[in-house]
């Protein structure tokens, strides 16, 4: 398992420098690293957050949202309206839940079908994996940068250390 | 019917006064005919016009203002808007961006989309961003007040809040015709240093 501080390391090597998002258990780690380093800026809504990004975006920041997948739901409309339109890039860090239908009821239908929302409305995604998440990251920074739209990471359960609830 | 709708100014009316009191401060119009109306008025680089994801003005203005502490912000919103995306209000009293000001000219309906009415003739707008945390909150209809309570907040610390009571008037205006693509390009040079 990665350690949180590695994994915030790494995104910051990479060249992110503003991040927002709306928590979830498996990104909770993450999240408690980031506001150490007082780089993260708490949303209340998962559109909300991907529209921040976007406005410190166009203040010469590079930007990261954090989210559980139900709050893609939120979200949609505003990568579809405004980042997928106005070529607005932003990295989106996806906790998977409901993965393999081992999860809460409610979490079941987006963790099944996630994969196949994002193709449909064109978000380039990749599921991080422990062995690849350098490449994986690369790979994010530069379809971010080449193709100016959200990418997203998708993260599992257990790859990146998680604080217990 | 509200007893000052006698005096009150069209939203265009209110925003042309608005545009003329500022310089070089990034403005962020909301979706709708805001922003077309804005773009007939005053057409400048700084200016962002949304053409979708209502209710989210406020939080791009946000991004922006915390991503360039130095440059102030101007949002152009709507009644319809800000009770989209309310939440914001809390995001940005918690968060206090001294360089916003967010400016809600409020017809009480959807006026795009043909005049259905909005819950802002019954929900005080003002009065949730003040709770919310806006350090400045102003709530105004006639001209020199407009004029006035805006000069006032472009020289203070903020967040700032101004509800602009506005009749339903919508000016004749086109579609922007800037290509979306290009007014990212374009606002995102004009307003980084």
């Amino acid at each position: 398992m990665i350690e949180s501080d590695d994994f915030v390391k790494a995104l910051q090597d990479i060249g992110f420098d503003f991040f927002t998002g709306v928590p979830d258990t498996i990104l909770g780690g993450i999240i408690e690293v980031l506001g150490e380093r007082r780089l993260y800026t708490p949303a209340v809504r998962e559109d909300e957050a991907v529209a921040m990004a976007a406005g410190a975006f166009f203040g010469g920041k590079i930007p990261a949202v954090l989210m559980q997948n139900s709050g893609l739901g939120n979200a949609l409309n505003v990568l579809m309206s405004l980042n997928l339109i106005y070529q607005i890039p932003s990295l989106l860090l996806v906790s998977w839940r409901g993965f393999e239908g081992k999860d809460a009821p409610e979490h079941l239908v987006m963790g099944q079908t996630m994969p196949q929302l994002l193709e449909t409305i064109r978000i380039p995604h990749r599921t991080l994996s422990q062995e690849t998440i350098i490449e994986d990251l690369k790979w994010a920074a530069q379809t971010f940068m080449a193709q100016r739209v959200p990418v997203a990471l998708l993260l599992k359960k257990g790859i990146v250390k998680a604080v217990q609830p | 019917m509200q007893p000052e709708e006698g005096v009150m100014q069209s939203r265009a009316q209110a925003m042309k006064a608005l545009l003329e009191l500022m310089s070089d401060q990034a403005l962020i119009i909301c979706n709708g005919f805001p922003s077309r109306e804005a773009h007939k008025l005053c057409e400048r680089e700084q200016n962002f016009y949304m053409i979708g994801s209502m209710g989210v003005a406020a939080s791009i203005g946000l991004g922006l203002a915390l991503a360039q502490p130095q440059k102030t912000v101007v949002v152009f919103d709507g009644d319809g808007n800000v009770l989209m995306g309310m939440g914001t209000l809390a995001t940005i009293g918690a968060l206090q961006p001294r360089n916003l000001i967010h400016v809600v000219f409020d017809n009480e309906v959807y006026g795009t989309t043909g005049n259905q009415p909005t819950y802002s003739r019954v929900v005080k707008l003002d009065h949730i961003a003040k709770s919310a945390g806006y350090v400045n909150v102003e709530r105004v209809w006639e001209r020199e007040d407009i004029i006035y309570e805006f000069k006032e907040m472009l020289g203070n610390t903020g967040p700032s809040f101004l509800l602009i009571k506005v009749n339903e008037q919508i000016e004749d205006a086109d579609r922007v015709s800037i290509e979306p693509a290009d007014m990212t390009k374009r606002f995102k040079t004009a307003v980084t240093p």
